[in-house]
């Protein structure tokens, strides 16, 4: 939902020559969201020394006895319906859940890069029959998309949760993409390397994608924070990843339905996801700040 | 013929295309969901062949896949979704539970609008003030968290705990039973409507024709609320309907948690218990809401937006 405003609000412009990105990259809007991101993925990759902080670091070692209790010393966040600890699983989580957020993210922009970029460059019929494919998978809600495909996939793994999900997150981005490459088609810098006879793909890698990929990039850094958040929608329907997988999506839903008796099981999960959507979103938007050449 | 209406012919044709694309996709889903409706039928005892032959001729799923769905698209152009495995008609089933779904998404709707642009429009008046990043953080914050997570909290506070709202169902009617869960649902829109009108008021307000206004001497409340609402809230109205279309879609989750028999509800059991026509049947009457919502979008963009009419 967000995305297509966004994608609204963020114009292809074009972006020829060299910006100064060090200036506006060392502000605090940037800075802090990175850093928080830098942290996020330092947990990911290496999530075994940091769950281990408190002595407890192992997300499938339960208690039954210590089910839904509440921070204990040596277990901060508490425990969970199965008694396991809910700090341990919320550091692991971390990686199925940025997993799934970067891959279906990478995956959606490469199609989207390829597709807009094709239409947006020849034009004619191939325009249309993409702009049309387009169309028929923009049609799709995108919830609605993802729950139609992923009660239909048996086994369901980060890998085909994030595939299923890019599916349904290319065409936003390719819109984009197209309008942005239609836009410095017709620039001077690229009639002039025609004119000097450079292959298309030179003209294409060298001369239009760098100039008309910023709004994409932008576009791109936010759906990483959607696509969490739909995942955890998703896994909470029943539809998203499946135990023994942990995520923060299986801690919130095991959470929702004992919320009143153990609020931290709901809390603390949420917290992180709301951090890392927040971060991303502080992100996009420095970037679209650093990237915006009316920027006076 | 008038130019508008090779515009909305052309609209048009691009809509059946689009739906066209979206139902083959839909049924190909369906037809490639695992596991046998048919022989699921018969519970712990395996059909005889026979009976699964019948079976299968009965629902014409011996045919090729694109017999089926050619016959699947004849029928709808006929008004007719088709049956289910229980020989109910898919149709019957959507029709008591649409008027609760297009209750709840619309009361969402109007929610999300009046906060929405109300928010937006203070956020541009006092702009970079406390009260704009309040409104920023606010916004961006409540709609970080996942839906379902604010839904069953929000059950829980409101109604277990302050008995304010029923805690499920819609025996209380309008507005008792559906305005928490469409609070919930427009929530996750406030963001971005807010945002959306902070930035075209804000850039209304700069241009020139709103200075002309104010050389003029009108009061600062006719020029806000008539002429720079008029041409900055394109970009929210289109927004905001393209919205409606998604709201419908997008009550899925709501409408379990609050248990609401709504279409969302029979969409999300159908796909649990693999009742393919009632799963096609509702995604198609869905996604044609949502296409046809998205062509009414383009007229009235056309029709706020004097430059795009004449393009």
């Amino acid at each position: 939902m967000t995305e297509t405003v966004i994608s609204q609000a963020i114009e292809p412009v074009i972006v020829a020559g060299k910006r100064p990105w060090g200036r506006t990259l060392l502000t605090p809007s940037f800075l802090i969201p990175a850093l928080v991101l830098v942290i996020l993925l330092l947990v990911a990759l290496l999530p075994g020394p940091i769950a281990g902080i408190f002595g407890h670091g192992d997300p499938h070692a339960c208690d039954l006895g210590r089910s839904t209790d509440g921070p204990a010393p040596g277990h901060p966040f508490g425990f969970d319906l199965q008694g396991c600890d809910v700090y341990a699983n919320v550091i692991y989580g971390t990686r199925s859940s940025l997993s799934v957020g970067l891959l279906t993210t990478v995956l959606a922009m490469a199609v989207a890069l390829v597709v807009g970029t094709a239409a947006g460059m020849f034009g004619g019929w191939l325009d249309i029959l993409l702009s049309r494919l387009t169309d028929i998978f923009l049609g799709f809600p995108f919830l609605l998309g993802a729950v139609v495909v992923l009660g239909s996939v048996g086994q369901r793994s980060v890998l085909s949760v994030s595939l299923v999900l890019a599916l349904f997150g290319w065409p936003t981005m390719a819109r984009l993409t197209r309008g942005a490459v239609r836009s410095v088609r017709g620039a001077e810098f690229v009639q002039a390397g025609q004119a000097m006879g450079l292959s298309t793909w030179r003209i294409i890698t060298r001369y239009v994608l760098p100039s008309s990929i910023s709004p994409v990039l932008v576009l791109a850094t936010i759906t990483v924070g959607g696509v969490i958040v739909a995942e955890s929608s998703l896994t909470y329907l029943g539809i998203g990843l499946q135990p023994p997988a942990v995520s923060w999506g299986l801690e919130l839903s095991a959470a929702s339905g004992n919320f009143e008796q153990a609020p931290h099981m709901l809390i603390f999960p949420a917290l992180f996801l709301v951090i890392t959507v927040l971060a991303i979103i502080g992100l996009g938007d420095a970037l679209r700040t650093a990237l915006d050449p009316r920027r006076s | 013929m008038s130019r508008v209406a090779i515009v909305v012919g052309r609209r048009l044709g691009e809509l059946i295309i689009v739906f066209l694309g979206v139902t083959l996709l839909i049924y190909l889903m369906v037809f490639a969901l695992p596991g046998d409706p048919i022989k699921a039928m018969g519970g712990d005892r395996p059909l005889t062949d026979a009976v699964v032959r019948a079976l299968r001729a009965k629902y014409h799923l011996d045919e090729p896949f694109l017999e089926q769905y050619l016959r699947y698209l004849w029928g709808l152009v006929h008004g007719d979704f088709g049956v289910d495995f229980n020989d109910e008609s898919v149709a019957s089933q959507m029709a008591s539970r649409w008027p609760v779904t297009i209750t709840l998404a619309l009361t969402a709707w109007v929610i999300e609008m009046i906060f929405g642009i109300g928010l937006g429009v203070i956020s541009a008046l006092r702009r970079e003030s406390f009260a704009d990043h309040a409104i920023l953080v606010f916004t961006i914050v409540i709609g970080g968290i996942p839906v379902f997570v604010i839904g069953v909290a929000s059950q829980l506070v409101f109604s277990v705990r302050l008995r304010w709202f029923p805690v499920a169902g819609i025996v209380y009617g309008w507005p008792k039973s559906y305005i928490l869960p469409a609070v919930v649902i427009a929530i996750f829109g406030l963001a971005a409507v807010s945002r959306l009108t902070r930035t075209s008021m804000i850039e209304t307000l700069g241009s020139e024709h709103i200075r002309a206004v104010r050389s003029r001497g009108l009061s600062s409340g006719r020029i806000i609320g008539v002429h720079a609402m008029r041409s900055s809230l394109i970009p929210t109205a289109t927004y905001l309907a393209t919205d409606l279309g998604y709201l419908m879609g997008g009550t899925v989750i709501i409408e379990g948690i609050f248990n609401i028999p709504g279409v969302g509800n029979l969409l999300f059991q159908a796909i649990r218990t693999h009742e393919g026509p009632t799963v096609v049947g509702v995604s198609t009457a869905l996604i044609l809401i949502f296409l046809v919502t998205s062509v009414l979008v383009d007229l009235l963009h056309a029709g706020l937006d004097p430059r795009v009419r004449r393009r």
